[in-house]
């Protein structure tokens, strides 16, 4: 059995979802004595892709173009297929995010395989790949298992945790792209970057506000605590449906599904739809000045308080304690 | 130009989520369903095309008679035509995309809408998977849309940022929030979608390739400790994560 591991780079740096899918690759390779092989896509990677070998993968396909320097979905879709055909993988895992996600029910098709997406556990019971995904918004998990040859799966990023097992460096072999102008059809062109915002969806710790802030003026508190925090700057929709943030931050059903490992809301009632996309969080802090706001009901730690005083005593505070 | 738009009906975001006595699936006694809200998105994208080039726009549901509904929705807010693929079988993803496909095959459109994902299921996948079953392109998670001479300019949201994707017609979109605000149908329109007719149509029977087993609720938390009623709490509130949580 042959399980095939993509390792997202951007800009020839691994993101740290490669090293996560490796890992949960290598973990089920480890109870079902499966070769793992990681893939690699993109311009002059081969230089990068060694490092795999830290997280314990012995081989690594690097195909390197010019013309794939940038994401393309149609081709970089194409190239993992391909692989996965040659070396006949029986599973392939893919992170769960803006590229896992776009990639991995075309590879799916091609590959005639059953998806999977955005699973928080994967494991074999009775020789049979389970996996665990939750399903409206986190309201319920499912498991589920596949009958097709080839199993794809994205994996929630944050959730699978990325465990180095020596200095060791894989072995690279380099597979060309071989694809025609067709399969170049869907180009990205440029990347307009947030400047230096950390995205929700990455972030290990993401400081949220809500309506209790009563202005969009004033989330300079939210963010002064973030900045502090090396954190993400996340919100409620009531505040994005004002105009207050922009659409990317916000948190919950019809926003971002999100699991840092410590989420902190300020000012946010904890309406049903914003659980949805937070309570799978490490740890939950929530500030609000109403002692019975349904955020309570998932906070790890609570202070009932007004925000308005805590907030600059927390970024204080953590500046001290963090020696900023 | 023909405009496609593939719409699903699902359990609103306010529903609590209660697993049946299957253990597979939610109980739906109870349940409000509405149009997938990244659907709604779709559907208003789906107009102001054809408002802008011309053309028609036809929205497309695979599910069972309640799919009416959202699709009687989708005349009221202007869409030309509905068509129910009309089938009860629950179905994977792949076999959803599978029938969509198959009939969206004989339309010839140029450009298919999807919602970046259902709230229910969450996969996020129909729309890339019928692309691909049509061999065209496709662009997902569309913040916004620009269509000129067969040339598609997307901006679709990436961790951090945006990515400019250029592709060629036929293509695939789906929408993300923020792509447009969705209109509310007129009192005319919801009249006007009262008359006209939904088509009806087999699509291609289920071949599920993933088998839900089990479905849980998650582990409920238990409420945590209120630290204090005011700024005195935060050395306290600090310690708690740095030395019993160990996250800062
Ligand atoms: C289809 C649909 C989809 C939705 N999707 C989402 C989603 O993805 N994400 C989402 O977040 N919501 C979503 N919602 C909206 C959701 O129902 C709530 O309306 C929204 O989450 C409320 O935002 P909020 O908590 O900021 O505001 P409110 O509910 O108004 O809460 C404000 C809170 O601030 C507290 N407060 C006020 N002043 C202070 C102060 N000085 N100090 C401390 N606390 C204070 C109040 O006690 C209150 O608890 C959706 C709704 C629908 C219908
Ligand atoms: N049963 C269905 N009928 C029509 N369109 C659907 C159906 N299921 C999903 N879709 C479309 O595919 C998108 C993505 O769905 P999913 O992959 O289930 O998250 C949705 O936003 C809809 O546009």
């Amino acid at each position: 059995m042959t399980i095939l591991a993509f390792a997202e780079q951007r800009d020839n740096t691994f993101k740290k979802t490669a090293f996560e899918i490796v890992t949960a690759a290598k973990k089920l390779a480890e109870s079902s004595g499966a070769e793992v092989v990681g893939i690699v896509v993109g311009d002059k990677v081969k230089s990068i892709a060694p490092a795999l070998g830290t997280y314990g993968v012995a081989r690594v396909i690097a195909v390197e173009d010019p013309k794939l320097s940038q994401y393309s979905s149609t081709a970089y879709a194409a190239i993992v297929a391909n692989v996965a055909k040659k070396i006949g993988a029986d599973v392939v895992l893919f992170p769960a995010t803006a590229m896992g996600k776009d990639l991995a029910p075309r590879v799916a098709v091609k590959l005639d395989g059953g998806l999977a997406a955005d699973c928080t556990a994967l494991r074999w019971e009775n020789s049979e790949l389970l996996a665990t995904r939750p399903v409206y918004a986190g309201k319920a998990l499912i498991d589920v298992k596949m009958n097709s040859k080839c199993k794809v799966f994205t994996l929630r990023p944050n959730v699978f945790t990325a465990v180095a097992v020596g200095e060791a460096s894989a072995q690279v072999e380099e597979h060309t792209a071989d694809l025609g102008d067709a399969e170049y059809s869907t180009q990205v062109k440029e990347i307009a970057q947030s400047s230096g915002k950390i995205d929700v969806a990455e972030a290990e710790i993401i400081v949220s506000g809500g309506r209790g802030l009563k202005g969009p003026e004033h989330f300079k508190l939210i963010e002064e605590l973030a900045e502090v925090l090396g954190a993400a700057v996340g919100a409620s929709r009531a505040v994005v449906d004002a105009g207050w943030r922009p659409h990317d931050e916000q948190v919950g059903q019809t926003g971002k599904t999100v699991s840092p490992s410590l989420y902190i809301a300020v000012g946010i009632s904890g309406a049903i739809q914003h659980l949805a996309g937070m309570s799978s969080s490490k740890y939950i802090v929530a500030i609000n000045k109403d002692k019975d706001a349904p955020i309570f009901q998932v906070a790890d730690y609570g202070i009932v308080g007004d925000a308005f005083e805590i907030l600059p005593a927390l970024t204080q505070e953590a500046r001290k304690l963090l020696g900023k | 130009m023909k405009i496609v738009v593939c719409v699903n009906h699902v359990p609103d975001t306010e529903t609590k989520v209660k697993v049946s006595p299957d253990g597979k699936s939610i109980e739906r006694t109870g349940v409000n369903f509405i149009i997938n809200p990244y659907d709604e998105i779709a559907v208003e994208e789906a107009l102001r095309l054809k408002e802008k080039q011309g053309g028609e726009v036809i929205s497309v549901s695979l599910g069972g008679d309640t799919h009416k509904e959202t699709l009687r929705k989708t005349l009221a807010m202007g869409v030309d035509k509905a068509v129910l693929l009309k089938d009860e079988t629950p179905r994977d993803t792949f076999s959803v995309a599978r029938a969509l496909s198959d009939y969206i095959k004989e339309l010839q459109a140029d450009i298919i809408l999807f919602g970046k994902q259902s709230i229910d299921s969450d996969t996020a996948a129909v729309g890339p998977m019928v692309a691909e079953m049509l061999g065209i392109p496709s662009v997902t998670v569309v913040v916004k849309l620009e269509i000129k001479n067969g040339v598609v300019l997307a901006e679709r949201e990436i961790e951090g940022g945006h990515e400019h994707v250029e592709t060629r017609l036929p293509a695939v979109v789906t929408a993300q929030k923020g792509l447009n605000d969705p209109r509310y149908p007129s009192l005319k329109g919801i009249m006007a979608a009262k008359n006209k007719p939904i088509e009806e149509r087999q699509p291609t029977p289920a071949a599920n390739k993933v088998e839900i087993v089990a479905m849980q609720k998650p582990a409920a938390k238990t409420p945590g400790r209120i630290v204090g009623t005011d700024a005195s709490a935060v050395p306290e509130l600090l310690r708690l994560l740095h030395e019993e949580a160990k996250v800062l």
